[in-house]
This record gives C-alpha cells, structure tokens and sequence, in this order.
C-alpha cells in the first residue's frame, strides 16, 4: 500500500493523453485483425497498432453492423505486441468505450469507420482515464471532438478506399479553417465559432496559434509511402494506416516502406528509394463510385 | 559580442522530438531535427526523444545511426528521455530493442503498464532549487549497474534521472511541460 501522506499522482489528466499522442507523432499506426499481423507492424517498425475484427476495405465488403472487436482477440495483440494498442468503439457507445478501457487500451478510437450507436452524440470523453481520438473533416468537427475530451485528431479521409483524395481534401479544409481563424478579427470569432458549430473557447485558442490544441494525425486511404509523404507535407503529424497494408501485396515490406515514409517525407531522394519495389499496393475504389450513404466519412456529428 | 548560440540536435526519426525543439528554442539555442547521421556533425549536443523504442530501434539501424551516435557520445552530451533512456541504456530485457550501452543503466519498458497507469508527480531533482512536475508516459523503470552513474532524481525510491559523465537517461518527459529546468541544465553542461 502507499502510504497517505505520499505526494499526489494524477492520472488520466488532458496532459498525460496528449503526452501518448505526442509519443506516436512521426510514426504509424497501423490496422491489425490478429496477433500475427500485430507482430508483423510492430516489427515493421509501427509506433502503434489498432487491433479491429476486420479491416475497413472489408467491413465495407461484408456490409452489415460492424461493433467493437472480440475482447478475447485484442487481449491476444495487447499480449503479443510492446507497443500501444488502440481499438475502436462505435460513434457514441459509452459501454464499448468504457469495456475498451477497462481492458488497459491505450488509445480508443471513437471510429465512423464502425457503425454509430448513437446518431446525435458522441462519447463525452472527460471522464474517462484513457485517451481518444477522433476523426473530422473539417475544423469545427474538430473541435467539438476535442470539446468532448478528445486528445488527439485524425482526418477521416475515406477509410478503406485505398484512395488519398478525401484525406487530402480532409486535411487541407483543417488547415484552410484554422488559416481563416488567425487572419480573423477579435470580433468576429463568436460568429464564426456559431457557424462553424465548434466550442467558442477553442475557436479564440485556435485563431491565437493556428493549431489544434491536440496532435492532428492523417487517416482514410493512405496506400503508398508516397501517400504517406503526402500527408505530412500538408500538415499531418502522423498518419494511420489501415487497409493500404494487409490488403496489399507484401504487407511487411509495404509496412516498413510506409514507416520510412513519415519519417523523410522531406527527402524525395529517401522517398524514391522507399518507393521502390514494393508490389501491388491495394485495389483502390473511385469516390464517384460510391453514393452518399456508402462513405463512412458522413458518420459523425 | 555575439556568442554563436548553442546547436542541438533533437533525434526526428519518430516520437516526441516537437516538443523538444520548442523546449531548445525557447531556451535561446538552436534546435536541429535530425534525420541523417550526417547532420551529428553540427551539433553541440543531442536529444534522444521518447517514442517507441522498438520504431527507434528498426529506424536507426535502418539509417546506420548506430556508430555515429557511439562516437558522438566520446565528446558530446546527450540527454535521452523515456525511450531515449532505453536507447542509452546497456540492456532492455526486450530483443526488439537494441539499446546504444551508453550509460550503466538497465532498463525495463512500459514498468508500470498501459497508458491508464500513466501519471504525473512532483519529484525533486539535485541541481534545482524547487520540484518539478515530471509526466510519466508508459514509462521505463530503471536500475543502475554500476556505481558511475548519479542518481539526479528519484520517484518511490527508483532512480527516474540519471546522469553518467556526458549522458543523462531520465524516464519522464520534461518537454511536456512549460518547465524549461533542466533543458537549461543540459544546455549549461555544454562546452
């Protein structure tokens, strides 16, 4: 036992999630469906993996209600890997949240990429101890998750396509937004916080520093290092990746090209040597092929 | 007269290095990200981030940062936090990480379990006047193997800062917070 008079420990505060997030920064955080491929990302060199049931390309696929994973089978990743093991619960689903960090995830992601138990809210993320991230598409949904608790963002992009071009546009309207914010007026900013429907508070926070008050990593249809390089050169700090590596070709060789990428983004020359040779990158979907209520990016509030 | 600010080098290959540059700046030096084993040269002294060390580990044998990092520390300082402490420690009980040896230290990683058990406390530390607020983010635990090291800071008895001549491991992550202390301390033991 610790004795009373021991100083205080604080856990589970704002400083100590963001503390995680800014761990990953630079790094990778891959999708996994099982120990084996767990083993694979970790040893490609991921800074983290998302253990889920299946990979969004083929929950897409399958079609039907897709939940949190088997408990049973993200204890399996959490016992096979040393590094962070994050894992989704669906759009405002208190109990997965709560099972999920019952379990000692490190990361929860409250994901579109699963199907929303709740079509108005989301999770208040305050009271819990461990840390979420969540997606946006733009600033104002940024920070209403980070309103919520969040502690750090990712751009949803279009998880499972295999295409960058909703990451891309994802990742440039953030930035645009909080470009905006800074040029704004002292006066102007309790209007805009109502159009944009974010929290007044941290729309003033924003148009002081011009960035996110948490991490802002990339997600939704990273493919290639290349890809990867992308996103960092339009501002991510990180990127997830999730069906561009199992659904590929040589998912090891893909893995440990992708975590080269993030790391000499900057450095065409490293980037053409780590773009080399890879095989087959994923089969990716044109966005004009699919309709409104197929894209996952829509899922969120 | 203009004395040349002081160069460091903050190792970007994955993890917290951000932090750390703000941190350098704000304390009037110069940071440098360094992502090329070339780029030691300019530098006064380095910082090894916290991160994951096994990503580390792939990242600097993949960039052959190992025996450049073993000549920098002969004649320069380097100060490693969490999973830079690992990478300097001789031993990591783990034959994912490869640690440089650096300084006497063993270490044991993710010591006190997930990110839930993650915390922060006030712990004193030899050299500052008052506590410091140190974060521990799925910290390491470590344990000294020989009398060389000193212990500049203890958390429930465990050596959480330990320096050896030029090398200073400490568990926490002092970047996180606006306590610039013991940047400067690393900063005033450069030449």
């Amino acid at each position: 036992m610790h004795s009373l008079f021991s100083k205080s420990v604080k856990k589970g505060t704002m400083q100590l999630k963001i503390g995680l997030a800014e761990m990953l920064k630079g790094g990778v955080i891959m999708d996994v469906t099982n120990a084996e491929q767990a083993k694979i990302a970790e040893k490609a060199g991921a800074a983290a993996v998302m253990a889920l049931e299946r990979i969004p390309s083929d929950i897409r696929k399958d079609g039907g209600v897709s939940r949190m994973s088997d408990p049973k089978m993200i204890a399996e990743i959490q016992e096979t890997v040393s590094i962070p093991v994050m894992a989704k619960c669906r759009i405002g689903h208190i109990a997965e949240a709560k099972v999920l960090e019952a379990m000692g995830i490190d990361f929860v992601d409250e994901s579109e990429v699963l199907t929303p138990a709740d079509d108005k809210n989301h999770v208040n993320k305050e009271g819990f101890a461990v840390p979420f991230v969540c997606g946006c598409r733009n600033l104002g949904e940024a920070l209403r998750r980070i309103g919520e608790g969040a502690a750090m963002i990712r751009t949803k992009g279009e998880a499972g396509s295999g295409n960058i071009v909703e990451a891309v546009r994802h990742m440039r309207q953030v930035q645009r937004d909080m470009k905006k914010l800074t040029t704004l007026d002292v006066h102007e900013l309790m209007a805009e916080a109502k159009n944009m429907g974010a929290p007044y508070d941290l729309v003033v926070k924003v148009s002081k520093t011009g960035k996110l008050p948490v991490p802002n990593f990339a997600a939704g249809g990273i493919a290639t290092p290349a890809d990867a390089a992308l996103m960092m050169e339009l501002g991510a700090e990180a990127v997830f990746v999730g069906s561009g590596i199992f659904a590929s070709d040589n998912p090891d060789i893909r893995a440990r090209a992708i975590v080269e990428a993030v790391t000499h983004w900057n450095d065409p020359k490293k980037l053409l040597e780590i773009s080399t040779g890879l095989g087959e990158a994923m089969v990716g979907l044109e966005m004009s092929d699919l309709s409104e209520e197929d894209k996952l990016q829509n899922r969120g509030w | 007269m203009n004395t040349p600010k002081k160069r460091i080098g903050v190792l970007s290959l994955q993890g917290g290095f951000a932090k750390h540059i703000q941190m350098i700046t704000n304390c009037g030096a110069t940071a440098l990200e360094i992502r090329n084993p070339a780029e030691l040269k300019q530098c006064d002294g380095l910082i090894l981030p916290g991160g994951e060390s096994t990503t580390l580990t792939k990242l600097i044998n993949r960039y052959q940062f190992r025996a450049p990092l073993l000549e920098f520390a002969k004649s320069k300082p380097i100060l490693g936090t969490c999973a830079g402490a690992i990478l300097l420690s001789k031993h990591a009980h783990d034959d994912r990480v490869q640690p440089l040896g650096l300084i006497d230290i063993d270490s044991h990683r993710n010591a006190y379990g997930r990110q839930v058990e993650s915390f922060s406390t006030t712990i004193d530390i030899t050299g500052l006047s008052s506590p410091f607020e140190a974060i521990f983010i799925r910290a390491p635990q470590l344990t000294l193997l020989t009398n060389r090291g000193e212990i500049l800071a203890q958390n429930k008895g465990k050596p959480v800062f330990v320096r050896q001549k030029n090398i200073f491991a400490l568990t926490f992550h002092p970047e996180l917070t606006h306590d610039s202390r013991i940047h400067e301390l690393f900063l005033k033991f450069l030449p």
